[in-house]
């Protein structure tokens, strides 16, 4: 009797979280945990968004990032593109609304997965300023431009419009946010200058103009004017699926038959193929898929993930590519040595994925400290939680002493170097929602191993190169210093002019000099 | 008049070895020097005067060559050295001096002409086989690392010394015994041994003047000056030169210098080894003699590669006796100190061991 008074109770308590409600509580899962990580957040949200926005549209992205600050603990984030802007109807929902967007429902490759992002950003700053966002927007020279000011509704996850104007914007097409947030701005590895620098590296086609706290306006120009390879989307692999998905796929279909909807619900199912496995799941070709009862279900589930079937096409990926990787790196990196590569597609779990490296060495980088590892996932830099990344583990597995870079134990390689690992897939494998670290699938350690070694080679052949030719030059000072000291010693055994003796030996060095390069040339090869 | 031209002689080599670099700087060559090589691979023992020989095989040293232009420059460097400031001003000066004079650093780089003593060292031995000069003609000396003490008076540089009236030191002998006169000997044979230690144990309990001989010593490996003296007391006053050493595989290479002479100085074998000299002890039969099993300390890994590589050499290989000895060192697994005859008694070794070791002729050749 007790258990039931007290079940009525808990009833009485047991409501519906709304997602804005949860977000409140856990703000740390979405990235937002303590202000500098809020402010570098913000921005990366608005820039992943507007350069998502002008991939769809197919234009060179010039994207504006401003921060104003107002005091050391508040700032104001501004973020303009040239992206195709909203239409006026849409815009509260994909600002003011959590979990809204085109992105979650198909496998393409793109820079935001949930949408959960910049809405994330609007109920932050509505959560720590308690200020409205901002937002102006236009599609068209031939429509209206609109503004804005929202809030989030956070008991039903819904936007809450405080201002909804038509006004004069001198831009054609695109989006500008303005958002209000508590943060705190610092420089260093994990800090919006290091985001817009890595975001510039990866996408080469784009111009950012970033104006810093301190009002400096730094100019990210585009090295390219060409644009990225769309992205195709893609029908998922059976390989990719779980068994409550393929539930909601048989249900939702528009496909008659079961051979029909293997055929066009999924990557890679010929006519053949979609045969074989209605064969082997005991079930008819023509069987209505709406029809199938759950243990048959069960049984083409087990069977599609045990027949053999072709990997995903990869048309649904858009690697930066080898060549322009390295423009990327070149722009925003002081180096003397340059290697990139990008690896074929390859898959884990379903879904395609290709790894890119890159690695520049020299020049102005630190010598004496860990090499830096710059972590990207579809053109997104990942500056938090390197410790818990899968990249970082392919890399510390890496054997780097024989490329020429010094490592202890297990730890990143030390040298004047800079790391590169970029992802790019229809679905980052990302350890939790704050996109920040990738999960460890064996499939993509592996891919990033063999990117690594792959660079790493090159690196060793130009560095072992570089080294003995400034050795060489080295010696040949040597000789330099050498002959006035020979000429001198000479000169007192035998009663011979030094001046003389040292001419004649400067003369005699230039003479030698092709030989004693070939010489050490081959004292090199030797070892 | 003899030592005027002895100088001359050294000066004028040192100043063809120059003569000859000059000439190939003119002749717009890589200059370079011949140099005798000083290494095992180019040492001969010769069966029948019993020394070691330096063989034939030379290598050039060059100027313009990335690895050989410091040494090609230490020895130039050191021969103008020795010319200028040793032969034409009538100075002597020590190995570790000339270390010091070359040590500098070349202007405008981090390198230094010379790091270690072993470089200078060495650059002196080479000129010694380049001009086919002793060391003590160069006016190069080493450090006194020896004393002796016997009946024997001694004129050294003018002054006049009697080796039986020298307290616990003893005569401190010089770094060059060439020069030294044998005024006065009395003694019937020379014992040779590698410890200071045991020098003055036998020292204070007068075996020299009980058993009438000559004590000399140097501590570890035997210098040039001391063989040097050991040869001409065995040539010029036909004493039997008696060798004694630590019951190890060093020892019996610390006597094979006395008698064939060294691999590095294989050059000057002529004028320091003593092939009819013979050793003492202390033998492997002596630890089971004089029961001193229990004083043997253990081979290591080390010792057992130096008994494998010694008993190899050419003065050893054929050698029965020493062959047995090599063996039983094995067998015994340890080596045995000369001191360890302690055990026996204090004066055991001046009283009992060495008397009844000459006495019985109880020798290894």
């Amino acid at each position: 009797m007790a258990d039931n008074i007290k079940a009525y109770e808990l009833a009485k308590q047991q409501r519906e979280i709304s997602i804005s409600e949860f977000f409140l509580k856990n703000r740390h899962l979405l990235g937002f945990d303590n202000p500098t990580r809020a402010l570098m957040m913000v921005v990366k949200e608005a820039v992943d968004n507007s350069l998502d926005a002008c991939a769809e549209m197919k234009v060179l992205p010039e994207i504006k990032v401003e921060i104003k600050e107002i005091n050391e603990n508040r700032f104001i984030v501004i973020v303009e593109d040239n992206g195709p802007g909203i239409i006026k109807q849409q815009i509260p929902n994909i600002f003011g609304k959590l979990l809204y967007g085109s992105k979650f429902h198909r496998l393409r490759q793109s820079m935001g997965q949930q949408g959960i992002g910049i809405s994330a950003a609007v109920l932050y700053s509505q959560l720590t300023t308690g200020k409205a966002t901002k937002i102006y927007s236009r599609v068209s020279p031939k429509k209206p431009a609109h503004y804005f000011e929202l809030q989030i509704d956070t008991k039903k996850n819904d936007p809450h419009v405080l201002k909804d104007n038509e006004i004069k914007w001198e831009k054609d097409h695109g989006t500008k946010i303005e958002i209000e947030i508590e943060g705190r701005y610092l420089k260093g590895k994990q800090s919006v200058d290091e985001y817009i620098k890595e975001i510039s590296i990866v996408n080469p086609h784009a111009t950012i103009i970033y104006i810093t706290p301190e009002k400096e306006k730094l100019e990210y120009k585009r090295v390219t004017e060409e644009l990225p390879k769309e992205a195709k989307e893609i029908k998922p692999h059976p390989y990719g699926i779980e068994l409550g998905h393929l539930i909601k796929m048989l249900q939702d279909t528009r496909a008659n038959t079961l051979q029909g909807f293997l055929q066009k619900d999924f990557s890679r199912i010929g006519a053949h193929t979609a045969q074989e496995i209605c064969k082997n799941s005991k079930l008819k070709p023509a069987e209505k898929p709406k029809k199938l009862e759950n243990k048959q279900i069960e049984v083409l589930f087990k069977i599609l993930q045990e027949t053999k079937i072709m990997a995903p096409s990869s048309d649904c990926l858009s690697p930066i590519g080898a060549e322009l990787l390295e423009r990327g790196l070149r722009k925003e990196i002081q180096a003397d040595f340059y290697v990139t590569t990008t690896r074929s597609p390859s898959v884990y779990r379903g879904m395609p994925f290709i790894i890119e490296v890159g690695i520049a060495y020299g020049g102005e980088l630190d010598k004496e400290s860990q090499s830096r590892l710059m972590r990207l996932a579809n053109r997104v830099p990942l500056l938090y939680q390197q410790g818990a990344c899968a990249v970082t583990e392919a890399v510390i597995e890496t054997n780097w002493k024989p490329y020429g870079l010094n490592q202890s134990g297990n730890n990143l390689p030390t040298g004047p170097a800079i790391i590169l690992v970029h992802i790019a897939s229809v679905w980052v494998p990302f350890t939790s929602e704050a996109k920040e670290a990738i999960a460890h699938y064996d499939e993509i350690i592996k891919e990033i191993k063999l990117a690594l070694q792959e660079c790493g080679r090159k690196l060793s052949i130009y560095i072992h190169k570089h080294i003995r030719a400034a050795e060489q030059r080295e010696k040949i000072n040597l000789f330099e210093r050498y002959i006035p000291e020979l000429a001198n010693a000479l000169s007192s055994l035998t009663g011979y002019k030094k001046e003389i003796l040292n001419e004649k030996l400067q003369k005699l060095l230039k003479k030698m000099l092709p030989t004693l390069e070939a010489k050490n040339g081959e004292n090199g090869k030797e070892k | 008049m003899e030592k005027m031209a002895k100088k001359n002689k050294s000066t004028e080599s040192l100043k063809e070895l120059g003569e000859k670099i000059v000439k190939d700087i003119e002749k717009n060559k890589n200059p370079n020097v011949v140099v005798p090589i000083r290494a095992l691979s180019n040492v001969i023992f010769n069966e029948k005067t019993k020394t070691l020989e330096l063989g034939d095989k030379t290598s050039t040293r060059s100027f313009f060559d990335i690895r050989q232009a410091k040494k090609f420059l230490q020895t130039v460097e050191v021969a103008s050295i020795i010319k200028k400031e040793l032969l034409e001003t009538n100075k002597h000066e020590h190995l570790r001096g000339i270390f010091y004079i070359t040590k500098r650093t070349i202007p405008e780089t981090n390198i230094n002409l010379v790091d270690e003593q072993t470089e200078s060292d060495s650059i002196i031995e080479d000129l010694e086989v380049i001009t086919g000069l002793s060391r003590e003609e160069l006016h190069v000396s080493a450090n006194k690392m020896g004393s002796l003490v016997g009946n024997i008076t001694l004129l050294d540089s003018g002054d006049t010394i009697d080796c039986s009236k020298l307290g616990k030191g003893g005569y401190s002998v010089p770094s060059i015994t060439e020069e030294l006169e044998f005024k006065k000997v009395n003694a019937k044979y020379v014992l040779y041994m590698e410890k200071a230690a045991v020098f003055e144990r036998l020292n204070e309990d007068k075996f020299w003047q009980k058993n009438n001989c000559i004590l000399i010593t140097s501590q570890g490996q035997t210098t040039r000056g001391i063989r040097r003296l050991l040869q001409r007391l065995s040539e010029e006053e036909k004493l039997p030169i008696y060798v004694l050493c630590d019951g190890d595989i060093y020892g019996a290479y610390i006597y094979s210098v006395v008698k064939y002479g060294s691999i590095a100085l294989a050059h000057a074998s002529e004028r320091l080894t003593i092939p009819n000299c013979k050793y003492i002890g202390i033998t492997m039969d002596d630890v089971v003699k004089y029961d001193l099993k229990k004083q043997l300390i253990k081979l290591d890994e080390k010792d057992l590669a130096r008994i494998k590589q010694v008993s190899l050499y050419d003065w050893f290989k054929d050698n029965k006796d020493w062959q047995r000895q090599f063996k039983m060192m094995k067998e015994f697994g340890g080596k045995v100190e000369i001191q360890s005859l302690a055990t026996r008694g204090i004066s055991f070794i001046s009283e009992v061991y060495l008397p009844e070791k000459i006495k019985k002729k109880d020798f290894l050749d």
